[in-house]
């Protein structure tokens, strides 16, 4: 296996496991570039990228700008709030008047659901997807994966719980698909109310109850409340929340094993972890991060290796 | 059909690589600011091999040999589907002199990514460039090995196939034509 089977990254439901293990083995090879004393390489150096940001973002947008700079590739940023979107021009006509000034590849994020595959149908450039509503985000579950096969040496039979807003987050539907197709059993837990209705269709465990989640994990990956995609009340308050669902040192020390604690950004300390446990020996947080940069690189450069 | 001919056999092989490394200590001495650094995949075999004939030569242990992958400097990745392997340089190549090692020199564009995947590591004081077979009729770039196992002399068309102990079993170099 030396090709992905697809054009694009539009989410990760299109790749299959040999895909996925391709891009964590030539993520392998970037990790130890980004840590040479000069940590660019030429590969990209003909290809220019546009990310595209009709959303807000810090590290996704930081991480796969410094993953096409370390490539060589020339890249331009947009974003909504500083364009003629807001004047009402559509999405399709934005990006075709960008690709008329020759650009090879997108990374997009978009506040819609599908907004990368709708794209793909009627733009001839590579579409990286990079967070399309409540729908998927890719490059996170891939980060995601690389670090725990990193941490513990492989995924497969491994136990991971995803903890949180279910509802609203890409990073766990795009994690479910990830870690179900590399071998591993996932279980969700949250509120009730912050559950998508048909999530046993995914065939992963569902738990209300944090500690019993905990005590069958081997990794826990924390969300964050979505607050700004939730129109309604979903929990009487963020105490309770907390309260109930919040990960703190006490609890987490209480466990009968030392689990691994990830999460995948922006961190609301205090609500969904505790800033003494974000900050343990046992959270690979920022290891997450650096891992975004090599796991970005590889899909670029395996995207931009397809004829 | 391919039709094998054999190049260097077990016996010559070993010869070769004997000889290689003499020839390195003609100018290098003891390798004390001398490093050794094979290019992946294939050339890490000849270059490890010549480690350990070196350090039994030399009765000395530290000799230093790196692998280096050259997968994302080069200049055909979007023709050819590649795979990158490791690139394991554990020493410090600023002003060392640094002996490139590969299996076969055939149109010079491996070594000239090579190179610029090396400058990635320091400014290394002299760049030399071993060779167990040189397809001398072949090159696109002037590129040439200052030492070198056998010269044969090749059509594009016809493959070199080295073959190690350590994968294949057995020490052996054939030219594989199509006539």
């Amino acid at each position: 296996m030396t090709k992905l089977s697809t054009k694009h990254l539009l989410g990760i439901k299109e790749l299959n496991a040999d895909d996925i293990n391709l891009i964590l083995s030539t993520a392998e090879s970037f990790k130890e570039v980004i840590n040479r004393p000069i940590k660019k390489v030429p590969s990209l150096r003909d290809i220019t990228i546009a990310n595209l940001f009709f959303e807000n973002s810090t590290r996704t947008k930081l991480s796969f700008e410094l993953a096409e700079k370390r490539l060589s590739a020339d890249v331009v940023n947009f974003s909504a709030a500083a364009s003629s979107v807001k004047k009402g021009e559509t999405l399709i006509d934005t990006v075709n008047n960008i690709l008329a000034m020759k650009v090879d590849m997108v990374v997009m994020r978009h506040p819609n659901p599908g907004a990368a595959v709708f794209l793909s149908k009627h733009i001839d450039a590579k579409i990286v997807n990079a967070g399309d509503g409540a729908h998927e985000h890719p490059t996170q579950a891939l980060l995601d994966a690389f670090s725990i096969k990193e941490k513990l040496g492989s995924i497969k039979g491994k136990k991971i719980a995803i903890i949180g807003d279910i509802l609203h987050s890409r990073v766990a539907l795009s994690n479910i698909f990830c870690l179900q197709k590399l071998g591993a059993q996932v279980m969700v837990c949250g509120p009730t109310t912050l559950m998508p209705k048909y999530i046993h269709s995914l065939g992963v465990k569902v738990e209300h109850d944090l500690r019993k989640a905990l005590e069958w994990c081997d990794v826990a990956n924390m969300l964050r409340i979505q607050l700004e995609r939730q129109d309604i009340k979903y929990f009487p308050s963020l105490r309770e929340y907390t309260m109930l669902f919040g990960l703190n040192k006490d609890l987490l020390d209480s466990l009968s094993k030392k689990i691994v604690v990830m999460h995948p950004g922006p961190i609301n300390r205090g609500v969904e972890i505790t800033s003494d446990v974000a900050d343990s020996a046992q959270s690979i947080i920022l290891d997450q991060v650096e891992n975004g940069v090599a796991v970005r690189m590889a899909v670029l450069f395996l995207l931009a290796g397809r004829v | 059909m391919m039709k094998p001919r054999i190049i260097l056999d077990n016996k010559h092989f070993e010869i070769t690589v004997t000889r290689l490394c003499y020839q390195l200590i003609e100018v290098h001495n003891d390798f004390s600011n001398t490093v050794i650094i094979g290019l992946q995949p294939r050339g890490i075999y000849l270059a490890t091999r010549i480690q350990k004939k070196l350090q039994e030569i030399l009765k000395k242990k530290d000799i230093k040999c790196g692998s280096l992958d050259i997968t994302f400097y080069r200049d055909d990745f979007r023709q050819k589907e590649l795979v990158p392997n490791k690139t394991n340089i554990d020493f410090i190549i600023e002003g060392k002199n640094v002996i490139m090692v590969d299996d076969v020199l055939f149109t010079g564009r491996t070594i000239r990514a090579g190179l610029d995947a090396m400058l990635a590591f320091g400014r290394p004081n002299d760049v030399e460039l071993l060779v167990l077979i040189d397809r001398r009729l072949s090159r696109h770039l002037p590129i040439q090995a200052k030492y070198i196992g056998k010269v044969i002399d090749s059509i594009s068309s016809e493959k070199v196939k080295v073959e190690w102990k350590e994968t294949d079993g057995a020490d052996k170099v054939t030219l594989l034509s199509n006539d």
